[in-house]
């Protein structure tokens, strides 16, 4: 064997070594789509940001967030910022995407609030009722004049201005008292600043919230607040909701914290969360509550308020907050999301795609019978056609894919669904470039060439068909990584990968076999193509 | 084995009626693209990447008829996917501006009709108006961006007739797949912007190798007085090679349509099409269309006596 000849089994040995053993080693990333997982594009919401937006508020909440994934346990989340307003959470493997979704998107931003004690209440409900008709007219404020206890008249809720009936006039009539009073009608108090409004008025509650009309009669310093509804609420307690009115200017932000922990109310057995304060927050806590005691303070997370105790005693350092109703494990999820941390500013999902853990295992059979039988198909064609050069080909193709994959493996790529059909479709077009070569070398075969000036000569005049023609296609996925987002992206990688990887097999490798095809038959006049 | 081994095929004398064929298969597909529009407000069936929009997987232990599930909630858009035993289920809203969250909807609403544990939600996919338009616009700049791009290589590579020439079968094949999309209302995802992609770069692949075989004819002394003549030895000479990588490919994505699962095979059906298309625009549209501008702007180095002289300068530049 001649030292060239040597030279370049040893490239090629060498390179798919260490393909193969990058495959070995690292394995290759599988995306969502194959393995099962959440994928949650996240973006800042500004509308409802409180303050300034520090100018790193998006590295901050990856942080955080990766702080609390990580606590849930999830392997090998992916978080990354992109762009200035958007974060990538990428769950792979998660079982519960719902509970991992409320974890990651909780704001966290804890407030402690006093509950007002206006010194008329009645005088600031009449001029919420007031606000409420002087926004809407008497038409609509009477469109939803129920009580908790009243009864409801069928459709009456939602319907719209101007298409009333007779009858539901004459409803109206019998209830001018309830007219008068579109908003306290549907409260009823509970204790001093709060109210019990029945479940299906709180949407009518918040739109009569929302109107500027009203929010200028609320008194300045005071704002409403729903109570919080736990998850595994039971039916009876979803009936009807608490709604505060509290001092808007917190006493104590969850800044201040310094550990939070589940566990469960040692008298009646409920799931709290119990907290601690660091030495700053515990002093700044300990005047506040001293000056209040006797008053009641709100629990405010993600404006919502938790509960609301009296406060008996100074509160210093340690504090709790009831959950009513709660399960253990969104005790355990609020006390995660406290110790990571509240987000810089609220955010909201944008896009969401989640993929059950089997559907991911059928993607992957699936394509792997589908790829091996194009595969098949592919040798039996080459084989077929072109005889024993055929088989050096299908060696070239068998190598190609080893360095496609050991491609991914470096590059941590990942491969998804489009990607592993990407993948299967470049073998079928990386035989392109040895289809090239054995036309010409067989053009050259019938123009009564040498065989060695045969093959040559055939390699030579492809080169600039397949240079051209690969060019076109690295423009293509080059474009496509550009423009894609997750899988589309994993599909440019691969083609691209496997254009360069089939020039190098095509070219190098085929032309290496037959080098010593030739060396080890100098004499031979004839090829099997 | 040789196939066409003596292929000697008029293909520009067949140019008349090729292109009567492709306006038919363009018109065709734009009069559907146009009873789509007024039929069902879209001219392409675009799904939630580009819409916005959630859509659930549910799988259940046993097939279910789509009258079923409608019969739970009258108001989604429900259809099989991939088996009798999957729904895809479809509702236009976001979830967020839904108020609820979209596995949990479905899974409260079938909870009424079907008992817990029969079925499984198997994937969600919720996608933000704003992500939606994103998509749209970033999906046709990747459209124009590679077909520029690939004008400005063929310009430098080849010479500006050839690349006019390349991307005007690329146009071609766009539109006609554009219009089989449009007929058989396939869902356009982002994956079916990378098939689509995938076309461009195999059909441009397939031109060239064409055109490499033309220009490297176009060198030979006098090929230019007989340029018809020229173009059909070209496309003759690598006819052999257009069928066995056009086989080749044809076969894997066969396969994938055939046994790849039902995300990849919408994906694989616009990629056979588009490939079928793609070796037809080479033949028939790219080389012809060489053809006319050379007819009506000649390149000075292919008038035949000044060959020699000029063919480095122009052909191979």
């Amino acid at each position: 064997m001649s030292k060239t000849l040597l030279y370049r089994f040893a490239l090629i040995a060498g390179l798919v070594l260490l393909a193969a053993g990058l495959v070995w080693r690292r394995g290759i990333n599988l995306g969502l789509d194959l393995q099962g997982g959440t994928y949650l594009a996240l973006e800042l919401d500004r509308s409802q940001l409180r303050g300034e937006l520090p100018p790193d508020a998006a590295d901050q909440i990856v942080q955080i967030i990766r702080t609390r994934v990580d606590e849930l346990g999830v392997a090998e989340p992916s978080i990354r910022k992109v762009g200035t307003d958007r974060v990538v959470v990428e769950l792979p493997g998660i079982r519960d995407e719902q509970r991992a979704k409320e974890v990651i998107l909780k704001t966290a931003f804890l407030e402690f609030k006093l509950v007002a004690q206006p010194d008329n209440v009645d005088a600031l409900l009449r001029r919420l009722d007031r606000a409420v008709l002087e926004a809407l007219g008497p038409q609509a404020a009477h469109a939803g004049p129920t009580s908790p206890t009243g009864p409801t008249p069928a459709g009456g809720l939602f319907r719209p201005r101007g298409t009333d009936t007779a009858a539901s006039r004459d409803t109206a009539r019998a209830d001018t008292a309830l007219a008068a009073r579109p908003f306290s009608a549907k409260l009823t108090p509970v204790d001093e600043g709060v109210w019990s409004v029945a479940a299906e008025d709180t949407a009518i509650i918040n739109r009569y919230l929302s109107l500027p009309q009203v929010q200028a009669a609320v008194p300045r310093g005071l704002e409403f607040r729903w109570a919080f509804v736990p998850r595994a609420a039971s039916a009876q307690a979803r009936r009807e909701r608490l709604l505060y009115l509290l001092e808007s200017r917190p006493i104590l932000t969850g800044q201040y914290l310094e550990d939070a922990q589940a566990q469960r109310d040692p008298q009646l057995g409920q799931p709290e969360v119990v907290f601690r304060l660091n030495r700053r927050g515990g002093r700044l806590f300990g005047e506040a509550t001293g000056r209040s005691v006797g008053r009641k303070l709100a629990i405010v997370l993600d404006g919502r308020v938790y509960s609301a105790p009296v406060i008996q005693d100074r509160i210093e350092r340690n504090g709790r907050i009831t959950l009513g109703g709660a399960s253990m494990e969104e005790a355990r999820d609020l006390a995660l999301v406290l110790r990571a941390g509240a987000l810089p500013a609220p955010i909201r999902i944008v896009e969401e795609r989640t993929i059950g853990p089997s559907l991911g295992q059928d993607a992957i059979r699936q394509g792997w019978r589908a790829g091996l039988i194009g595969v098949a198909l592919v040798v039996l064609l080459m084989v077929g056609y072109y005889k024993f050069s055929g088989v050096l080909a299908v060696v070239a193709l068998g190598l190609y894919v080893i360095l496609v994959l050991g491609f991914l493996a470096f590059l941590g790529a990942t491969l998804t669904l489009p990607g592993l059909a990407g993948l299967v479709l470049s073998i079928g077009m990386a035989v392109d470039a040895n289809v090239l070569i054995f036309e010409r070398i067989r053009e050259e075969l019938a123009l009564g060439r040498s065989l060695r000036a045969a093959i040559d000569g055939g390699f030579k005049n492809a080169l600039s068909a397949i240079v051209d023609s690969n060019v076109t296609t690295l423009i293509a996925a080059a474009v496509l990584y550009q423009f894609g987002t997750g899988p589309v992206r994993g599909f440019a990688v691969t083609l691209a990968l496997g254009v360069v990887a089939s020039m190098f097999t095509a070219i190098f490798v085929t032309r290496t076999l037959f080098l010593f095809y030739l060396s080890r038959r100098p004499t031979a006049q004839t090829l099997s193509i | 084995m040789r196939l066409f081994e003596h292929a000697n095929y008029p293909f520009l004398q067949w140019r008349r009626r090729a292109y009567i064929l492709s306006a038919v298969l363009i018109l065709g597909g734009v009069a559907m693209m146009v009873r789509n529009a007024v039929q069902y407000g879209s001219w392409l069936n675009y799904g939630i990447d580009f819409t916005g929009g959630t859509t659930v997987v549910v799988r259940f232990d046993r097939p279910v008829a789509v009258e079923q599930i409608r019969a739970v909630a009258p108001d989604w858009e429900i259809s099989h996917f991939g088996s009798d035993r999957e729904i895809l289920i479809r509702f236009g809203g976001f979830q967020q501006a839904l108020g609820q969250d979209a596995a949990a909807r479905v899974t409260e609403a079938l909870r009424r009709r079907f008992p817990a544990g029969s079925f499984d939600i198997e994937r969600v996919e919720a996608v933000g108006p704003k992500v939606g338009q994103e998509l749209q616009r970033k999906a046709l700049i990747a459209l124009v961006m590679a077909n520029l791009l690939t004008l400005v290589y063929l310009a430098i590579r080849f010479e500006w007739r050839f690349g006019v020439a390349a991307v005007a079968a690329t146009v071609h094949d766009i539109l006609i797949t554009l219009g089989i999309l449009a007929t058989l209302r396939t869902t356009i995802s982002t994956e079916t912007v990378a098939a689509f992609l995938t076309i461009v770069g195999y059909s441009l692949n397939d031109t060239i190798v064409i055109f490499d075989r033309i220009r490297e004819n176009l060198r030979q002394p006098g090929a230019g007085r007989h340029l018809a003549e020229t173009l059909n030895r070209s496309v003759n000479e690598t006819l052999s090679r257009t069928a066995l990588t056009g086989g080749s490919a044809l076969a894997t994505l066969l396969s994938l349509m055939i046994f790849g699962g039902p995300v990849i095979r919408e994906f694989a059906v616009v990629l056979t099409l588009g490939i079928v298309v793609g070796t037809f625009s080479s033949i028939f549209v790219a080389t012809p269309i060489l053809y006319e501008i050379e007819q009506r702007w000649p390149s000075p180095q292919l008038q035949g006596a000044r060959v020699p002289a000029a063919r480095t300068a122009g052909a191979r530049r």
